[in-house]
């Protein structure tokens, strides 16, 4: 295994960025999602208007790529519909799950294609689908926002 | 490779193509050769269902498996064999304790004391066991971060308590808990005492009548036998007047319709055809390990022990949980942290180099939580590790941040 196919710029820097690490103002969404199995943590939150996700960003705790995937994802996100945002899901889970992407899927990902040779390390798959999970979960499960007020609003987009 | 490492055939494997280096052995060790062959030979020419059967073969099943249990008897310091008994783990050890002495001789206002230091296998059953019958259930916590106290002994074990379990040695810190002092306070008070030997086992001597213990457990796999196989011993007066915690064949004198009379101890707390092979399998590393002796088995693995801590402390960046406690305090697990670098990258980048060590919250998340970190890694020892395993473990250890984009 070479580290650095695993450990690529793109994931180190985006791993050390809080540029999406931080406190959403006015949430339509927060979403935790869980790794049982080493306990990392993370809550996505996501603020929607008139069906694009106007801001989202991410709090929590976990390991370089676990962090460094919800960093990409959320700047993958951001401007997009609910379902350009599923759709984007679908097509990283599938990245994974194959180990390999076509051209056009490699354009749509983005920096996200960085995780690609993640699959080499079935160890940590967890951890660079973490994110993408908790977002499918927040899209796919209904309700809305009762309020404005950021700290009880744990409902789905 | 040693003498000893020429007896584990695992240790000869490769991953990444590289040699492997095994620092995981408190999660569980690798067998030696004598172990394999003590499995294999019991199915090629011992296998039958043990104490079942009146043929030849079928005694000579029952005979391996009762020849065992006097064999790990005899380790822990136990004269009476019926005293132990045989389990999956010391899981299943602790949890038999919790539900069939917990359940039905603690009250409501009584007192469960643990360390905050224990494993999830020695919490979350007397959690259980404290939410059913209304019993407080307390913690002995840390000072310094790895000892406890005196006046914490005198505080958590009280009139009230009832039963005081705790770990031989932290799988986190490695450092041995204040036991005797544990012990005395829970005797003058009234309490009985659980020892979790599962970290223990492999690294000194344990006799249970010294330690003046009443019940403790263990795994057979972190002392070079199979997995499955575990044992529990408890003193004869508590263990006869406890309820059998699974119920079924080979642990009854006789059935009827409605009523049941079981068998004397051990065979009550065995239903269902046992793990003999297992058995023999941990009786043979117990003799793997009486070979080799306690004073060289402590011996290598205290110089390992004092070597990595020194290389570690050298390294910039990486700070050792319990920091000052010395190594002669310390057995078979240092826990570390890499500044700026989360546990499971640490692990991975080692991985890459074929050093095997363990990271996250090592079944111990409110110890973790009560020590305010998030996870740790952890490298631990075996008596088939060398100078040269640490040697590769710190070189890979200082790559660490490099591949991290942090300045080293």
């Amino acid at each position: 295994m070479e580290l650095d196919q695993i450990y690529t710029e793109i994931i180190t820097e985006n791993s050390r960025s809080k540029r999406n690490k931080r406190e959403l103002e006015n949430p339509t969404a927060v979403i935790k999602g869980v790794n049982p199995t080493c306990g990392d943590e993370i809550s996505l939150q996501i603020r929607e208007k008139d069906g694009i996700i106007e801001d989202a960003s991410f709090t929590g705790i976990g390991c370089a790529i676990s962090q460094a995937s919800a960093s990409i994802m959320i700047d993958l996100i951001k401007g997009k519909t609910k379902e350009e945002a599923m759709h984007l899901a679908e097509t990283f889970l599938s990245m994974i799950k194959e180990g390999k992407l076509d051209e056009e899927a490699q354009d749509e990902l983005e920096d996200a294609a960085a995780f690609q040779n993640i699959s080499k390390l079935p160890a940590r798959v967890k951890c660079a689908v973490l994110a993408w999970h908790t977002l499918e979960e927040a899209i796919q499960s209904d309700g809305n926002c009762p309020g404005d007020d950021s700290a009880s609003c744990k409902t789905r987009i | 490779m040693n003498r000893i490492q020429e007896q584990f055939p695992l240790l000869k494997e490769k991953v990444h193509g590289k040699p492997i280096v095994y620092l995981d052995n408190a999660a569980t060790a690798q067998r030696p050769v004598s172990v394999l062959k003590a499995v294999d030979d019991f199915y090629r020419h011992d296998n039958a269902n043990p104490h079942r059967g009146v043929y030849e073969l079928a005694v000579r099943a029952t005979d391996a498996f009762e020849d065992a249990r006097k064999v790990v008897a005899g380790f822990i310091g136990v004269k009476d064999a019926a005293e132990l008994i045989f389990t999956r783990n010391a899981t299943e050890a602790l949890n038999l304790i919790a539900y069939s002495y917990g359940l039905n001789f603690l009250s409501e206002g009584d007192g469960i004391t643990i360390s905050i230091a224990e494993h999830h296998s020695n919490l979350v059953p007397w959690q259980h066991v404290a939410g059913v019958v209304g019993a407080s259930l307390d913690y002995l916590y840390l000072t310094d971060g790895a000892r406890i106290s005196d006046e914490e002994i005198a505080a958590k074990i009280t009139e009230k308590t009832k039963l005081v379990s705790v770990a031989h040695i932290s799988n986190v810190l490695g450092v041995q808990l204040p036991v005797e002092k544990i012990v005395k306070r829970a005797h003058e008070v009234g309490a009985i005492v659980v020892l979790d030997c599962a970290q223990s086992i492999p690294h000194f001597p344990v006799d249970v009548e010294k330690l003046g213990v009443d019940f403790a457990v263990f795994s057979g796999h972190k002392m070079y036998a199979p997995l499955g196989i575990g044992a529990l011993w408890g003193r004869r007066e508590l263990l006869e007047k406890m309820p059998p915690f699974l119920s079924g064949g080979d642990m009854i004198d006789s059935v009827e319709e409605q009523v049941t009379t079981y068998a004397p101890i051990p065979q009550k707390f065995e239903a269902g055809t046992q793990d003999a092979a297992g058995a023999v399998g941990l009786a043979a590393a117990v003799k793997f390990m009486q070979e080799i002796g306690w004073e060289k088995i402590t011996r290598i693995e205290h110089e390992l022990m004092a070597y990595a801590l020194e290389g570690m402390r050298q390294i910039p960046h990486v700070a050792i949980l319990g920091g000052d406690i010395p190594a002669n305090e310390r057995y078979g697990a240092i826990s570390f942290l890499v500044e700026d670098v989360h546990p499971h990258d640490v692990a991975s980048i080692l991985d890459a180099d074929g050093v095997c060590i363990r990271a996250g919250h090592h079944c111990a998340q409110p110890l973790l939580h009560h020590l305010d970190v998030y996870a740790t890694s952890r490298i631990s020892f075996a008596v088939y590790n060398t100078k040269e395993d640490i040697d590769a473990f710190l070189e890979s250890l200082k790559k660490v941040r490099g591949v991290m984009g942090y300045g080293a």
